[in-house]
């Protein structure tokens, strides 16, 4: 016992300090040893040996953890014995210095290949004993209380057969019914509902709602919650054409922090650092994750280092039938992977030096018939395999290269060469009968540029290539859905490309249709000396609108007929009329400061939106009819974006869609005897609201009049009466200027 | 009906106002002139001059004798409307900002401007009427500051000693003239500044319009919201037409960022809404700067 400075021991004031008990305090502060079996190892698959052998095993198996950095010595081995035999019993423990150690000991030699017929398998102590202790009886698993899911596609059981639009406007998230006047209403609405913008799934099943954390799904007559996928700071999205994958884009890389989630959901450690990820959209398992690749002539052209590149989106593009997801490295190669198993088909991606851009063929009606055949086990001959185009810029001697692609079978259907080519841009019909590459093309000089279009008319024999050549630069090209005409929009304005504000840009615009008979597209007609630069063509064809977005000054809208002399919807241009004399002007209308122009899924409307993301100049959405007649106009402040819920494919075959064409009359006739009975009940509700309305304003004012001061009531009777008292007198005068009398001899 | 346009007033307009015959029609104007136009062929009968600022509010009584007028000047002037001397002026310390003669003609209510220290405030003076009008007394009849949000527009309600004002908030209130007491309010009549607030005939109604884009008729008693008309523009003048069942809306952007806008952003239109329905009935275009202020007659006139 340490003297204590005073001089003074304990004992004098007869206090023992050893009588105290701590044991309470000890019981508190004892620091916990772990158990001593967390670090130690069972080795199993260790050769049988004797006693003799042991220290030289030992030394051997310390060598080999040593040689992948696990630092154990052969004392801290131990190997049972079986007393009987005296040979060992073919396992023995390991005592790491640490947990970790023993972890990462397991990691080093799990399945190590000690000799030819001795294989490691480490286990940690602890394991073995729960293993051991489990109960082996099989218990049978709660099957899940069943809950009945809604119907996705309620929304097409619709009895009036409306269709659906989400606006975003402020915060506030809503799904319309659009149809007639009196069956638009609001089917649901949130607030908050999503961070960044809404979007639909291809089919319209879906809603998709951004968010900090990540995207989400909703969907059902009462817009539950559907799916999410936790893609934090998530940007943009893409779904497969089949809505069965989800590609996400952030511009953060996926960092994992530590105690994420974990599960096929989430994002793994592997996953850190990249941009890009693919989901299955009906489990929300994550598939896959990419690192987001720039051009690297887009960081070059885009001027300054300030500039941000433009992350080229869709960076993952669907085949059609969802069976493939490709993805181009600029310059080197074309990347096809499996779907779901995401893995690269065969092992091996497209090599094609200074590929730029491709895009996959898409499925055509007839195709997916076949397809549907072929599943049934029906087809005759084997569906059609998927195309790609792509093409690749001129390269040292090279000629530019268009080509046309099987895929799986890489086989290469076509390929053309181009001359002097600055740029290509790949256009598929939407079912797939031809490829449009627009080749802007310079002169020698490289001081002006011009246009020519490559046609490949994929479903005939050997891919026939024709050209259309152009003087001016085509600023939009787009096809008819369903047809074989196109429409584009070029210029040869000087102002082009170098678009302030204020200036509008000079266009023509150009239909051009497929001749049958001489088999070659030739021009149906140029609308000279527009301002259009959209075109946006009826999801069913023949409508087209020509719209002027994003101009301060002009905001036009024409609506055009491509088959005004055809009565019978569909059947596509008569070929005995006059050479693109079906081509009519239904009607032009004006949308002040429009940024967006969509058609509805039926082609029977079309919405025109201005965005507050692009400016704040009276915002708001109009839906029009395919005549250019105003269904309805809303103009609302902070309004941000319009889309309209799309379809999926019809159900009805063709036969029965070619008996509704035939019975059309009667259909219509039917309708428009609804039509009436409506029109008359509106009339006749607004009567009454406006009666309603006069009455309440009339017993209002009587009251009032009841209850006025008597002054004014006084000041105003008086008023009155000196009105009364005021005798209107007409007087007629009828003052006979001349009298001539004639008499007339005869 | 062809328009007739007065062009008379070297800066913008501020208020209008017919006389109770309509034969007459007088201007205020930022360029510190007062002129009388006549109305059936737009002849300038006459000016007011004495002001040294902008004319912010004017009005005139039923039998077409005196016209009272607040400037920038921070002076509340009566005039005589025939001779067009200037019979007495009050001087305050700061702008009045709005100027109403009562039901009797007996009295004017004042607001002035809340500015350099100075409370905004509401006077309210009792009229002289006989003799030739200059002897008045100086002192007003009663006098408060409104509490809260400063008050913008204000009018005679139909009871007597009854005010009714507008306030730069939104609200609209009554205030007790003799007490300075507010009776009643409404805190959310509007979401911004109320610009015009004008009577109907026999002021058992009124109508307020305001910067949120709505112009709204309130019951003078109860301040209840009856009608409102939502428009897509800031709103600077309301009125309601006599003997036909519209109100007329007049607005547009401020004139300060007009240079920066084309005209048809601007919206200068003068907008006639149904009383009732609050239906858009119809829209005058053709005012090249928002239209400040506009007041009916008989036939429907306006002015910006």
């Amino acid at each position: 016992m340490t003297p204590t400075p005073n001089g003074v021991g304990p004992h004098v004031n007869g206090f023992d300090e050893d009588d105290i008990d701590y044991s309470d305090i000890d019981a508190k502060y004892q620091v916990q040893y772990e158990e001593g079996l967390d670090n130690v190892v069972v080795v199993d698959g260790v050769p049988v040996i004797d006693k003799s052998k042991a220290e030289k095993l030992l030394a051997r198996i310390a060598k080999e953890f040593g040689k992948k950095g696990s630092n154990v010595k052969a004392d801290d081995m131990f190997i049972p014995w079986d007393e009987k035999t005296g040979k060992s019993k073919g396992y023995l423990f390991v005592d790491f210095k640490t947990a970790d150690d023993a972890v990462y000991g397991i990691a080093a030699l799990q399945e190590y290949q000690f000799d030819s017929k001795h294989r490691f398998y480490l286990n940690r102590f602890t394991d073995i004993e729960r293993y051991a202790s489990l109960d082996e009886t099989y218990h049978e698993p709660e099957p899940e209380p069943y809950t009945t899911k809604e119907h996705l596609r309620a929304w097409l059981g619709d009895p009036q057969g409306r269709d659906q639009f989400v606006t975003y406007r402020g915060d506030d998230v809503e799904i319309n019914w659009h149809g007639k006047p009196s069956q638009c209403e609001v089917a649901y609405s949130k607030t908050n509902w999503t961070d960044l913008y809404a979007q639909w799934s291809p089919l319209g099943t879906y809603l998709a709602s951004l968010h900090r954390p990540g995207v989400r799904l909703w969907g059902g007559s009462s817009w539950s919650h559907q799916q999410r996928f936790a893609h934090p700071l998530v940007r943009l999205l893409d779904f497969s054409p089949n809505e069965n994958y989800l590609a996400t884009w952030s511009h953060d890389p996926i960092v994992v922090p530590e105690g994420a989630q974990q599960g096929p959901q989430f994002f793994s450690p592997e996953d850190e650092g990249n941009n890009i990820a693919v989901w299955d959209v009906k489990t929300g398992n994550l598939l896959r994750t990419f690192p987001s690749s720039y051009p690297e002539q887009d960081a070059d052209a885009g001027g300054g280092a300030g500039k941000k590149p433009q992350m080229p989106w869709p960076a993952l593009k669907w085949s059609a039938d969802d069976k493939y997801v490709a993805r181009v490295t600029v310059g080197q190669q074309i990347s096809v992977y499996e779907l779901p198993s995401m893995g690269l088909v065969d092992k091996k991606s497209i090599k094609v030096d200074g590929v730029v851009d491709f895009e996959w063929c898409p499925l055509g009606e007839k195709d997916r018939d076949e397809d549907a055949k072929a599943v049934a086990g029906k087809g005759k001959k084997p569906p059609r395999q998927n195309l790609l185009a792509f093409w690749m810029p001129e390269v040292a001697n090279q000629p530019a290269r268009v080509t046309v692609m099987e895929f799986p079978s890489r086989q290469i259907m076509r390929q053309k060469n181009l001359f002097n080519v600055t740029e290509c841009k790949l256009y598929w019909q939407n079912q797939g009968d031809f490829l449009c590459v627009q080749v802007d093309r310079h002169t020698k000089t490289k001081k002006s540029i011009f246009c020519n279009l490559e046609i490949f008319r994929v479903r005939e024999k050997d891919f026939p290539v024709e050209v259309v050549e152009l003087k001016d630069t085509v600023v939009n090209f787009s096809w008819e859905p369903k047809g074989d005409r196109f429409a584009l929009v070029s210029s040869n304005d000087p102002n082009l490309g170098s678009s302030g504000p204020g200036v509008t840009i000079k266009t023509d615009v150009s239909f051009y249709a497929h001749d049958r008979t001489k088999g070659n597209f030739r021009l149906l007609r140029t609308l000279p000396g527009r301002t259009s630069n959209t075109i946006r063509w009826s999801p069913k064809g023949r409508h087209v609108v020509l719209a002027t977005v994003g101009s301060t000054s002009k905001s036009e809208l024409e609506f055009w007929d491509m088959d005004f002399n055809n009565d019978d919807f569909g059947k596509g241009a008569a070929a005995k009329d006059e050479w693109g004399s079906g081509i009519q002007h239904l009607g032009t209308a004006d949308h002040y400061a429009v940024t967006d122009a969509d058609w509805d899924p039926s082609g029977r409307y079309i919405a025109t939106s201005a965005s507050a993301w692009r400016h704040t100049i009276e915002n708001g959405y109009a839906i029009w009819d395919f005549k250019g007649t105003e269904q309805s106009k809303q103009i609302l402040d902070r309004f941000k974006q319009f889309v309209w819920r799309p379809r999926p494919r019809t159900l009805l075959t063709k036969e029965q869609q070619r008996q509704i064409r035939k019975n059309l009359k009667e259909y219509s006739r039917q309708f428009e005897e609804e039509d009436a009975a409506e029109e008359s009940n509106v009339s006749a509700e607004l009567i009454a609201q406006r009666k309603r309305l006069v009455d309440e304003w009339n017993a209002w004012r009587i009251r009032c009049r009841d209850e006025l001061p008597a002054a004014i009531k006084k000041k105003l009777g008086k008023a009155k009466k000196e009105e009364e008292e005021k005798e209107e007198i007409e007087l007629w005068i009828d003052e006979v200027i001349e009298q001539i009398e004639e008499e007339v001899i005869e | 009906m062809r328009p007739i346009l007065l062009q008379g007033h070297e800066r913008s307009l501020t208020q209008i106002k017919f006389n109770a015959e309509g034969d007459l029609l007088f201007s205020s104007s930022k360029d510190s002139v007062i002129n009388v136009w006549f109305s059936h062929n737009g002849e300038r009968l006459g000016t007011y001059e004495g002001h040294n600022g902008a004319v912010w509010s004017i009005d005139v009584d039923t039998q077409s004798r005196f016209l009272v007028s607040g400037s920038a000047d921070n002076t509340l002037r009566l005039w005589s409307v025939q001779s067009g001397k200037c019979l007495y002026t009050w001087e305050f310390t700061t702008a009045v900002k709005r100027v109403a003669f009562s039901e009797d003609d007996e009295q004017i209510v004042c607001v002035t401007e809340q500015r350099m220290g100075y409370q905004g405030a509401i006077r309210v003076f009792r009229i002289n009427r006989d003799g030739d009008g200059t002897d008045q007394s100086e002192e007003p009849e009663s006098f408060f500051n409104p509490i809260g949000s400063k008050a913008v527009v204000c009018a005679f309600a139909q009871t007597p000693n009854l005010i009714v004002t507008g306030h730069e908030s939104g609200k609209i209130a009554l205030f007790d003239a003799k007490t300075g007491e507010e009776v009643l309010n409404n805190e959310r009549a509007h979401m911004d500044v109320v610009t015009d607030l004008q009577l109907s005939v026999d002021r058992s109604y009124f109508i307020t319009s305001s910067k949120d884009k709505t112009a709204r008729i309130h019951d003078t008693r109860t301040l209840m919201v009856i009608k409102t008309f939502s428009t897509e523009t800031p709103l600077n003048s309301a009125a309601i037409a006599f003997l036909k069942p519209y109100v007329l809306l007049g607005g547009g952007q401020d004139a300060m960022s007009v240079t920066t806008t084309s005209l048809r952003q601007g919206k200068f239109e003068t907008r006639f809404w149904h009383k009732i329905f609050e239906e858009e009935v119809g829209r005058v275009k053709g005012h090249f700067g928002p239209v400040n202020t506009a007041k009916p007659y008989g036939d429907l006139e306006i002015e910006d």
